[in-house]
């Protein structure tokens, strides 16, 4: 992505995020008291970020990779089983994935 | 000080000091990225929304395109807006006020202040506020410390940064699947990303998830 590019997400996303907060303390309530509409709206951070796992941890431009990431993305799910803090999950799938990063 | 009073202190900054070290893992990520030190500090002090910077960097990352990385950001903060629906009345600011109060209207700010309940409206005002001004304090520092490091240690691979992001990313999804229905809509959205992945454009399916949301949400359970 070009320079432009990423100063271009950086102001979009800082004014579009600011916005939507701010406008959560400007409507009236009701305007957003749509059932259907909360219930997506709840639901859309766990499918992002469900989709961002996978795209961050398993792939490469446009296809499905297993490589040293899922090995870090392992350990780090058995420290969130095991009510681990955040830190702990970030560093251990660190650690791991590089450790089997440098093994390869 | 009060006893409430130093309770809901405590309960705010403690909040405040957990939530604000993870940006040690923004930091890192928006400089694996290919962000600047410069535009990843910018990127706390005016988006101010863990996961949506989460994703907007994330996307960059994946080689997405701009407008993606820009519309995953947005969708991940309209949450924010129904917290501002609630935190308004309670909080009753006008003016510069009313704008720095939507400024920290986050997860944290607004659930420590419906955790104050019990203690009273001032609580609740107090543990908003301590809470957004603390958060947004220790994660503007945590952020440059992330970046400056990520900076020092360079290709992200050699210390594993590249799985660092993925599992922040599980750790930001981890205490959202509360129910069953939660968990699948969760591995729902893990395979129907896989699934389209060699299909769309890099970054166009962290999109194309919101309609696994969608579908799901459209009928009432």
């Amino acid at each position: 992505m070009s320079s432009l590019a990423m100063w271009i997400v950086l102001g979009s996303t800082g004014v579009l995020c600011f916005s939507i907060k701010l406008l959560g303390h400007l409507v009236p309530e009701p305007w957003l008291a749509n059932a259907r509409l909360q219930r997506i709206n709840a639901l859309i951070p766990i499918s992002l970020l469900s989709a961002l796992v996978v795209a961050q941890g398993v792939v490469v431009k446009t296809h499905v990779v297993i490589d040293h990431r899922l090995a870090g993305l392992g350990v780090a799910l058995a420290a969130l089983f095991a009510k681990a803090p955040f830190p702990v999950v970030v560093v251990g799938a660190a650690v791991t994935s590089a450790l089997v990063y440098h093994l390869h | 000080m009060s006893n409430l009073t130093r309770s809901t202190v405590r309960d705010s900054l403690s909040v405040a000091i957990t939530v604000g070290t993870y940006g040690v893992a923004f930091g890192a990520a928006s400089v694996a990225a290919g962000f600047t030190v410069l535009q990843s500090c910018l990127f706390s002090l005016l988006t101010f929304t863990g996961a949506s910077q989460f994703a907007a960097v994330g996307v960059v990352a994946s080689g997405g395109a701009a407008a993606s990385a820009i519309a995953a950001a947005t969708m991940l903060g309209t949450r924010n807006a129904l917290y501002g629906i609630q935190m308004a009345p309670l909080l009753n600011v006008k003016g510069a006020r009313r704008v720095l109060a939507a400024h920290v209207t986050i997860d944290e700010s607004t659930g420590v202040a419906l955790s104050q309940a019990p203690r009273g409206v001032a609580a609740m005002r107090e543990g908003f506020w301590i809470t957004g001004l603390g958060v947004f304090l220790f994660w503007n520092i945590f952020t440059l410390v992330g970046a400056l490091g990520a900076k020092a240690l360079g290709n992200p691979a050699t210390w594993g940064l590249d799985a660092a992001v993925p599992a922040a990313f599980l750790g930001l999804l981890w205490p959202r699947l509360q129910t069953n229905f939660l968990r699948a809509v969760a591995v729902t959205s893990m395979a129907f990303a896989m699934l389209v992945t060699p299909w769309l454009a890099a970054g166009l399916p962290i999109i194309a998830t919101t309609v696994v949301a969608v579908v799901l949400g459209w009928r009432a359970r």
